[in-house]
């Protein structure tokens, strides 16, 4: 870590502070992801009176799962095999190209709002390909109603982000955050928050916490999520949860740095990355504990209900689209 | 008639030997006068076969048998399943259990006994024996398929992802929507009955508090009531009263670990923490009461024992907690949304299918053993907690409800009794037959014994509320989306094993 740091600190090839920032980023988040499951865990637990697993029960589970042996379905194909592998490899790309600790991440001109929310796309789809994957019925229902959640979500949380992007005249992510940081009035501006709204709404139905899915039921028939990966076992549903928590991790760290970018380091190579690293894993916990004190406070809505909320969160997101077009 | 001067509850008995051509229209007759049929028990006395139903009504309480004899090699009966939804149900265990053909039943095929059992060989015969090697060849349960675009099936259990016990849920679906529900039980299926024969009237004991675990209390007291009633044992008035106590006190840790449940299911953890943390400390206090958790062990033929009563302040302190976690669920919108109008029983088919206890209560119909078969003075002044609406909610609001009328007749119970060790251990003075019934947390518990002269219980037939009860699930479930239907069972929360012996 020091010696990552010493070189992220000389003086030198740009290109390669670049690169080891966005390894950095991607390390960060596979670590981080689970820790942040881990502090919900526990602020649900407190809630209920109970003590709770230790914060890093989430990575713990990972080391569990990934010494056991892989078992596969009978009839599954390659998909299953190659479904965890994409749903992570895509989100560590996302993770690499996002502007997380740095708004000089690796590839930086490509790190736009599309780019990021279909490399997302693209982890859900390959989930869903694997659930359906088996020929049983619990992962072909789990998929069926992940895809109606995804099609509702998915684009309210480009149209979300879009909102700043008009606002910031880029659609670049690392842009948006120079530029928020620039103009600090921007926060309290409406589109912003109805933007934050949007995408709270967004993160949640995407990451499955309630009140849209409910991550710790034992309930089959209520699953979402969880009835896609029913399947998968060892070092493949360690892919799974790995990729899931990193997923969360970045959507968080996303709504952490589009809305509030303070902390994240603008000038590549200099110490600033310290309190990047600081100020991403405090502004993450402290949304991860907010949507977890939502969940302690609410039940799982009706399945059927669930598209009146995404479609409530694509319609601020709209409407902060607007918004932005009509005040520029 | 003040409650002291009665020396106990005498329900109106008769009981009438008929020829099989007579039976429907005994049958007819009694259902046609407010009785419902409560009990089927098929007999193997060794020459022949006889089958006893047990109607009953009340209040007043008044208990019906029609006996009828039967030829061994080719048992017969005219069917009564089309007059009687829960008479179609016992045709088809007898039909399983004795071999025992009901003639004219509409859909007879096999109820207790899986595919994989020998065709001919029915456990509760006589001669029996040993269960024989399972069939290689068997079949898989004729489901119905439903036909038509995107109906789809969902095989559920009987192994679940939780800690609940077995039975198989075959959901034909459209969408998210159930078209048909069938669910196949009988996986805790023990021999219940054929373990009950030959068992001294004492031992019964450690058996029947083992029928459905969660109802220890009831499904022993039904035992103790018709051994009892078999040998003629006459009881103490603190007798009566101790096991009232025990009864409602099992009734009402059942409800608040049900509430708790409920609202587990719909993602409201905090409730379910609240109510589990009350559940313990009514097992603790049960604990205390008799040495046993569950309340084993207490209730015993011709005597109760208990080491203490609750205190008035226990029972106030609980008092509370139910109403802050009532309060807790029914606060919650989002909790309420997902109860209110979820897999609605009408009144009409609850009615029709014979359900009992608090599915039928929820559903409008006012069905309570307390009141209609009271073992001890209770009944006079308890109404049955009837809620119309026959949902979710209504299911939940029933327990919330009787789980203040328990408090307070546990409280009152409490004030009434003289001795905590009460009664004396039965002797055997004559043998015959008696009947049980208590009601339990979930519903009426029928239980009929006969014993003999040597006090040994020859056969013991019992009725849980759940074996007349599950078939209206399904019908609950009509336009019931899947996700929604563990909040559904839960609601209903049968026994498996009860219904499966």
């Amino acid at each position: 870590m020091t010696a990552l740091l010493a070189t992220l600190s000389a003086p030198g090839d740009p290109l390669v502070a670049q690169i080891g920032i966005s390894v950095l980023q991607v390390a960060y988040v596979l670590v981080g992801g689970p820790l942040l499951l881990g502090v919900m865990a526990k602020i649900r637990a407190r809630a209920e009176g109970r003590t709770g697993p230790p914060l890093i029960q989430g990575l713990l589970d990972l080391r569990k799962l990934l010494r056991k042996e892989a078992i596969r379905a009978e009839h599954a194909s390659a998909v299953t095999a190659l479904a965890p592998l994409v749903l992570v490899a895509s989100a560590a790309v996302a993770v690499a190209l996002s502007p997380l600790l740095t708004t000089r991440p690796v590839l930086e001109t490509s790190a736009d709002v599309f780019v990021v929310v279909y490399l997302l796309l693209m982890g859900s789809v390959a989930l869903a390909l694997g659930g359906l994957d088996a020929g049983t019925a619990f992962g072909g229902m789990g998929s069926s109603r992940a895809m109606t959640i995804g099609a509702i979500s998915e684009p309210a949380l480009l149209v979300g982000i879009l909102a700043l992007a008009v606002q910031a005249k880029t659609s670049n992510l690392p842009g948006i955050v120079t530029a928020t940081l620039a103009h600090p009035g921007w926060l309290a501006s409406p589109q912003r928050i109805l933007a934050l709204v949007a995408l709270v709404v967004v993160v949640i139905a995407e990451t499955g916490r309630i009140p849209v899915d409910n991550p710790s039921t034992h309930l089959e028939l209520t699953m979402v999520h969880e009835a896609m990966v029913l399947e998968d076992a060892g070092p493949d549903l360690a892919l799974v949860s790995a990729g899931e928590a990193m997923r969360l991790g970045l959507l968080l760290a996303l709504v952490a740095n589009l809305f509030f970018p303070w902390g994240v380091d603008t000038s590549p190579g200099g110490v600033g990355i310290v309190v990047a690293l600081g100020a991403l894993g405090a502004k993450t916990a402290a949304i991860a504990a907010l949507i977890a004190l939502v969940e302690v406070s609410t039940a799982k809505l009706r399945l059927f209900r669930v598209p009146e909320l995404l479609a409530g969160g694509f319609v601020l997101a709209v409407v902060a689209v607007t918004t932005g077009l009509v005040t520029r | 008639m003040t409650l002291h001067e009665r020396a106990g509850p005498t329900p109106v008995r008769t009981s009438e030997l008929v020829a099989a051509a007579d039976l429907q229209r005994r049958a007819r007759e009694l259902l046609g006068a407010g009785f419902r049929l409560a009990l089927v028990a098929g007999h193997d006395d060794g020459h022949g076969l006889r089958v006893v139903y047990t109607f009953c009504a009340g209040p007043p309480d008044r208990r019906a048998e029609l006996q009828v004899r039967l030829d061994r090699d080719r048992p017969a009966l005219p069917s009564l399943a089309p007059w009687s939804f829960p008479a179609s149900r016992f045709e088809r265990e007898l039909a399983d259990l004795f071999g025992i053909t009901p003639v004219g039943h509409p859909f007879l095929r096999p109820l207790v006994l899986h595919q994989h059992w020998p065709r001919g060989w029915h456990p509760l015969r006589r001669d029996a024996g040993p269960p024989p090697p399972m069939r290689a060849d068997a079949e898989p349960f004729p489901f119905v398929a439903v036909d038509g675009p995107g109906v789809y099936e969902i095989p559920v259990g009987p192994v679940h992802a939780g800690l609940i016990e077995p039975g198989h849920f075959r959901f034909s679906v459209v969408g998210e929507t159930i078209l048909k529900m069938k669910a196949r039980l009988w996986f805790v299926h023990r021999g219940v009955e054929k373990l009950f024969e030959g068992c001294p009237v004492t031992e019964g004991v450690g058996l029947a508090e083992r029928i459905s675990g969660d109802t220890a209390a009831a499904h022993n007291l039904a035992y103790c009531l018709a051994v009892e009633d078999a040998m003629g044992v006459e009881l103490a008035e603190d007798v009566r009263l101790l096991r009232g106590l025990l009864v409602e006190l099992e009734r009402i840790t059942n409800h608040v670990c049900d509430l708790g449940a409920l609202c587990n299911d719909v993602g409201f953890g905090v409730a379910q923490a609240r109510a589990l943390t009350l559940r313990e400390q009514l097992l603790r206090l049960a604990d205390q009461m008799t040495g046993h958790r569950l309340l084993r062990g207490a209730i015993r033929p011709g005597t109760t024992s208990l080491r203490r009563l609750p205190t008035e302040a226990e029972l106030a302190d609980i008092a509370a907690r139910v109403e802050d976690l009532v309060d807790l669920a029914t606060s919650n919108t989002v909790v309420m949304d997902r109860f209110e109008g979820t897999a609605v029983l009408p009144k009409d088919d609850a009615e029709a299918m014979g359900v009992l206890g608090v599915v039928a209560r929820a559903s409008g119909v006012a069905v309570d053993a307390r009141v209609a078969h009271p073992f001890c003075e209770i009944g006079a002044d308890l109404s049955p907690v009837v809620e119309e609406a026959g949902d979710v909610a209504a299911r939940f609001s029933v327990r919330a409800r009787e789980i203040a009328v328990s408090l307070g007749l546990v409280a009152e119970l409490a004030g009434r009794v003289g001795s905590l060790d009460a009664g004396t251990a039965v002797a055997v003075r004559r043998g015959g037959s008696g009947l049980g019934i208590v009601e339990g947390w979930r519903g009426a518990i029928v239980h009929r014994a006969e014993v003999d002269a040597a006090g040994r219980v020859t056969r013991c037939k019992v009725v849980d509320p759940s074996f007349l009860t599950w078939p209206a699930l399904s019908v609950a479930l009509a336009d019931t989306i899947v996700p929604d239907f563990p909040l559904a069972n839960k609601s209903f929360n049968l026994s498996y094993a009860g219904n499966d012996l």
